[in-house]
């Protein structure tokens, strides 16, 4: 628990170490000034491959945990199934994790500009599925 | 009866088949996925060995939920939630048992097969493991000499999935493309009831 302040934390999980991290600094950077809810990128596998590691995940996720919550957002395939799992065994989260269905850098930054806010998970959570609704043509 | 040193055979003849299929895994993955099956599972199965090794657990239930977790710690791609589903959920509902009796696994193991399916959104006929799981739970009684015929199921499964078009995965992005080629999971899924099928011969 090192995370802070009483907001959500928000994990951001890639087949690529670069996208989770990129997208954790354009989501930083967009929410703006003020207070920042603690954002971990967890991508790519541990020698630096594509593909979704547990134990970075789980790294990640007690990273950002301050008691509040954590919301993970996940890319595509094996990111979803192993944070689905993860949720599943009980204990290899923080208690209070969650799997936002969302797209991921839309998603990513409404979640962190909602956390950073105050938002409580589940307003985290609503505002990050609600970018899927928004249309780009 | 089914010991814990039998669901330990069952991982060890699994860990070894893997390893000498890898390169054929990989090879079926690279025409419909992104080659990564064969070195993937094989680096999960090393993990259970190693795993099983280090802190031999009491219970048949106990070995299959120790192999699982590693599976999803270890794998990397979807194959690793997925195995490790399968074995976790199977495991837990074998419960405390030191022994198991055939039928009891085959309960146990349509639970686990039937956890897959929902974790992954998927049925049968997608082109998935599940093509080989599905068959082979269905064929399992509840003897060990049952247990050849749901290597026999698997293996006819994971062969009809190649006209099959992927509905999941990596592999359906590519649509009528996936036609034609064998599915690697549902191929890696007839190894592990391959193992099964022949922990059982050793054991009779």
């Amino acid at each position: 628990m090192s995370g802070g302040d009483g907001l959500v934390g928000i994990v951001l999980v890639s087949h690529s170490a670069r996208v989770a991290e990129s997208v954790a600094e354009l989501a930083r950077g967009l929410a703006g000034g003020g207070a920042l809810a603690p954002v971990a990128p967890a991508g790519g596998t541990p020698d630096g491959g594509l593909g979704t590691s547990a134990e970075l995940i789980t790294a990640a996720a007690s990273e950002v945990d301050g008691g509040a919550g954590v919301a993970v957002l996940v890319d595509l395939g094996s990111a979803v199934l192993t944070v689905k799992a993860l949720i599943a065994e009980g204990d290899e989260l923080p208690a209070g994790a969650r799997l936002v269905d969302a797209p991921f850098v839309e998603g990513a930054v409404a979640a962190v500009v909602t956390a950073s806010a105050g938002g409580d998970l589940d307003a985290v959570a609503t505002a990050a599925a609600e970018a899927y609704g928004y249309r780009k043509e | 009866m089914l010991d814990t040193a039998f669901f330990r055979r069952w991982l060890a003849l699994a860990a070894a088949a893997v390893d000498r299929e890898a390169d054929r895994l990989t090879e079926l993955d690279s025409a419909i996925g992104d080659a990564d099956h064969g070195s993937n599972l094989r680096r999960g199965f090393a993990s259970v060995s190693a795993a099983l090794d280090a802190e031999p657990p009491a219970t048949p239930g106990a070995v299959l939920v120790l192999a699982g977790r590693q599976l999803i710690s270890s794998v990397g791609g979807a194959s690793g939630p997925l195995y490790g589903t399968l074995l976790r959920r199977t495991g837990k509902e074998l419960g405390d048992a030191t022994e198991v009796a055939p039928g009891r696994l085959a309960e146990a193991l349509r639970a686990g097969v039937a956890a897959v399916a929902q974790l992954g959104g998927a049925a049968a006929g997608d082109k998935t493991m599940l093509d080989a799981l599905e068959p082979a739970v269905a064929a399992l009684g509840d003897t060990t000499e049952s247990f050849a015929a749901a290597r026999d199921a698997a293996e006819a499964g994971a062969q009809a999935t190649v006209p099959l078009q992927a509905r999941k995965g990596r592999a359906s992005y590519l649509g009528e493309r996936s036609i034609g080629h064998r599915d690697p999971g549902a191929t890696s899924s007839a190894l592990l009831i391959a193992a099964l099928a022949q922990a059982a011969e050793e054991e009779a």
